[in-house]
């Protein structure tokens, strides 16, 4: 306190001072964190222009214009997204007139569609091995404990080439190929199924009967009420063998040709190869995850389902997996980024996702440097959504007093 | 503006992406460096194969790696074989991780104005064809509408053969890719691939490679013609004039009848033309950075074109794939194998 200070209570002063050392204190932190991004900004532009004019100097230009240019190759599977007259982009076949954007796209696409099945499909063998290995079966617990020890010591690499040379392609070719009861053909020429193709047309009733069919679907699936699951799945048949029976839906049996088989839904061997390398890999180490949680649940849980007379199958269905789900979906999530990021090892067997697609424009027209950047751009991309919706589902699961 | 040129090039420098400046050729780099490092593939019989009963690389491809070592450090020894695919091989000169490629590559305008690449001279001529199974009863081409045909990725074929699809307008042909041949053979093998298509020579080195040639038949059509050369980087003359004429150097030798077994006794010529071409008393090495001798020590390393190609394609080989009547005889009988005039 000095003497010329005119103030009539200390504290004041004290506060004026405080409020502008804590405004001085958030400036000069807003300040060093804005100076921050504008580095790494600058260093980024800086890097990109020196990449540009090292590139200029070896005369290649860096550009995005081949995306528009005519692709002119096949590919052998896969949609593209297609801006027609609708109002929504359309996915159609990709075909060698279209551009090598849309090539990506088809890239894009197929990579997309092996993660999404193997992210679906992994985790439900996994949560099986995981639940496997912690069986009071001897024979199941060490069948879990071996498949899962193997294929976590074995590049995933080598696993995709035997899946798809030993396995795949050891199906017999189409013309000898087995023809299952509702026409599934399982050849070398790949996997055909019978698909549901709805031939209905536009009017009320149809709409009202597709309708009533998607709400027993739903209402079978998510069960918003409890207890309707059962009623759901009964209404469901019936709806279904209602729009058999009136042609509004048919069966689309597929029909093999000389060389190919037309009609129904298909899934390539190299798809198959990729997925079921993929899938078995991934679901593996999701075993050890939930072996993982379900060793560090308190033992107390199994002691107190027991007490009240709870089977073991039903204490693992509803209390240990709801418990064991909520802890684990951050390990999940980790698990689906690097299963989507895996899919890039297709090339090895000529399934044509992202990875494959980029190496044969950055062939043909020359410039692997965009193309790689797109590659890299999409896979964040791919990663970034997984990660979001995770940690959605974690939010939405952890919420106190949530419903499962 | 100034500042960032200067301090682009420092950070270009520093990243290393220019690993030789503007001034400084390849051919110097290769000179001090002793060694040829020499792009190649290894799953390619007759062209670039890693020979595995005797661990040696052999091929076309690789003889001329070995001659240009010849000529231009004078020593056949001095070659380092680097494996190249179909997709990596023209990053691999661009980035100066070798120093040339010989890769079975089909030279195409797209390549030289797209990617910063120089082709050399066209060192064999060859066609798209079509390998089958012959017990899958297909006996030409147009038999093969929606089939499944194979190919490997980057390679000029999947253009040719999506345009072979729209000609004949097929739409349920499909074209699958591999990242090498022999993945590709594999799937053909398993009955995957209807067809395979590549290249005529190597559709017949991996069938006369095979435990059994007789079951694969290469169809007669010919889809596209796809002549063959070397590549090196763009923007360097003296590299790659050099190269041009340690080629010209191979098809001139054997028009002038000399070979790896005569020429001590061609040397000892009386021709001033063949005394001056293996460098006897001056020649034409020096002004390309070259030794004098430069043609005698390529064709003392491997022979001339002729005797490169039958070692490697010829009639006592497996590929058997016969010069006479095709483009690649000599010029003097009705092929397309022709030196420019040297005197």
């Amino acid at each position: 306190m000095s003497i010329n200070e005119t103030s009539a209570a200390p504290g004041v002063v004290d506060r004026d001072q405080q409020q502008a050392r804590r405004l001085r204190n958030r400036l000069r932190y807003d300040a060093i964190q804005f100076a921050i991004i504008a580095l790494a900004i600058a260093l980024v532009g800086v890097l990109a222009y020196c990449v540009k004019e090292g590139l200029a100097a070896k005369g290649i230009k860096f550009s995005f214009a081949f995306l528009a240019n005519t692709a002119g190759f096949d590919i052998s599977e896969g949609k593209t997204l297609s801006f027609g007259e609708e109002i929504l982009p359309v996915f159609e076949a990709f075909t060698s007139d279209r551009t090598n954007g849309a090539a990506f796209v088809t890239g894009i696409f197929n990579t997309a569609k092996v993660a999404v099945l193997a992210i679906v499909f992994s985790t439900i063998l996994g949560t099986l091995f995981g639940v496997g290995r912690l069986s009071t079966n001897w024979v199941v617990r060490n069948l879990c404990f071996w498949i899962v020890e193997f294929v976590r010591n074995t590049p995933l690499l080598i696993q995709l080439v035997f899946w798809y040379f030993a396995v795949v392609l050891q199906f017999p070719p189409l013309a000898s190929a087995a023809k299952w009861y509702g026409g599934v053909i399982i050849s070398q020429q790949g996997l055909h199924f019978p698909s549901l193709s709805w031939a209905g047309d536009g009017s009320p009733i149809s709409i009202a009967l597709a309708t009533a069919t998607w709400l027993a679907f739903a209402g079978a699936v998510f069960d918003p009420v409890g207890k309707m699951r059962r009623a759901c799945m009964i209404a469901l048949a019936v709806m279904i063998g209602v729009l058999l029976a009136t042609d509004m839906l048919s069966v689309d049996y597929p029909v093999a040709s000389r060389f190919q088989a037309s009609g129904g839904t298909s899934l390539s061997p190299e798809m198959a190869a990729l997925l079921l390398a993929i899938v078995v890999n991934s679901a593996c180490y999701i075993a050890e995850i939930v072996r993982g949680a379900i060793d560090a649940l308190p033992k107390g849980q199994w002691e107190a389902a027991g007490s009240l007379g709870l089977s073991r199958r039903d204490t693992i269905s509803d209390i240990i997996l709801p418990q064991v789900f909520r802890v684990v979906l951050p390990s999940f999530g980790n698990q689906y980024i690097s299963l989507t990021k895996n899919t890039a090892l297709g090339i090895a067997i000529g399934y044509p996702d992202l990875f494959n697609i980029y190496g044969t424009v950055a062939n043909q027209t020359g410039h692997s440097l965009e193309g790689i950047v797109i590659v890299m751009a999409s896979y964040l991309l791919l990663s970034w959504t997984i990660s979001a919706v995770v940690s959605f589902a974690d939010r939405r699961l952890n919420v106190v007093g949530a419903k499962r | 503006m100034k500042f960032m040129k200067a301090l682009a090039a420092g950070v270009f420098a520093g990243l290393a992406l220019a690993a030789t400046s503007a001034s400084a050729s390849v051919l110097d780099t290769v000179k001090q460096r002793g060694v040829l490092n020499c792009g190649t593939d290894n799953t390619a019989p007759g062209f670039g194969y890693l020979n595995t009963t005797t661990g040696q690389m052999e091929g076309l491809d690789v003889d001329f790696c070995k001659a240009v070592a010849a000529a231009v450090l004078g020593d056949v020894s001095k070659v380092k074989f680097i494996t190249v695919t179909d997709k990596s091989r023209f990053d691999a000169v661009l980035t100066n991780q070798v120093d040339v490629v010989f890769a079975h590559t089909t030279i195409k305008p797209a390549r030289e104005s797209a990617i910063a690449i120089d082709f050399l001279p066209i060192n064999f001529y060859d066609g798209n064809g079509v390998m089958v199974k012959v017990d899958s009863g297909v006996t030409q081409f147009s038999d093969l509408e929606g089939a499944t045909i194979c190919t490997t990725q980057g390679s000029s074929t999947e253009m040719v053969l999506t345009n072979a699809f729209k000609a004949r307008g097929w739409t349920t042909s499909k074209v699958l890719t591999y990242e090498n041949l022999e993945k590709l053979f594999a799937a053909l093998n398993s009955g995957r691939c209807n067809a395979m298509s590549t290249d005529k020579s190597a559709l017949a080195a991996w069938a006369g490679n095979s435990p059994k040639p007789a079951d694969y038949l290469i169809l007669p059509d010919t889809l596209d013609k796809s002549p063959f050369g070397g590549f090196v980087v763009a923007n360097d003359s003296k590299w790659r004039n050099a190269l041009r004429w340690v080629h010209y150097g191979l098809f001139q030798a054997e028009e002038s009848a000399i070979t790896q077994n005569n020429l001590d006794e061609k040397l000892k010529s009386e021709d001033p033309f063949v005394q001056k071409l293996l460098g006897v008393g001056g020649g034409y090495g020096k002004d390309f950075g070259l030794a004098d001798d430069f043609v005698a020590q390529s064709i003392k390393a491997v022979g001339n074109y002729g005797e490169i190609y039958d070692r490697n394609l010829g009639p006592n080989t497996r590929m058997y794939l016969d010069r006479k009547g095709t483009a690649n005889a000599l010029w003097t009988q009705g092929g397309a194998i022709y030196s420019p005039l040297w005197n």
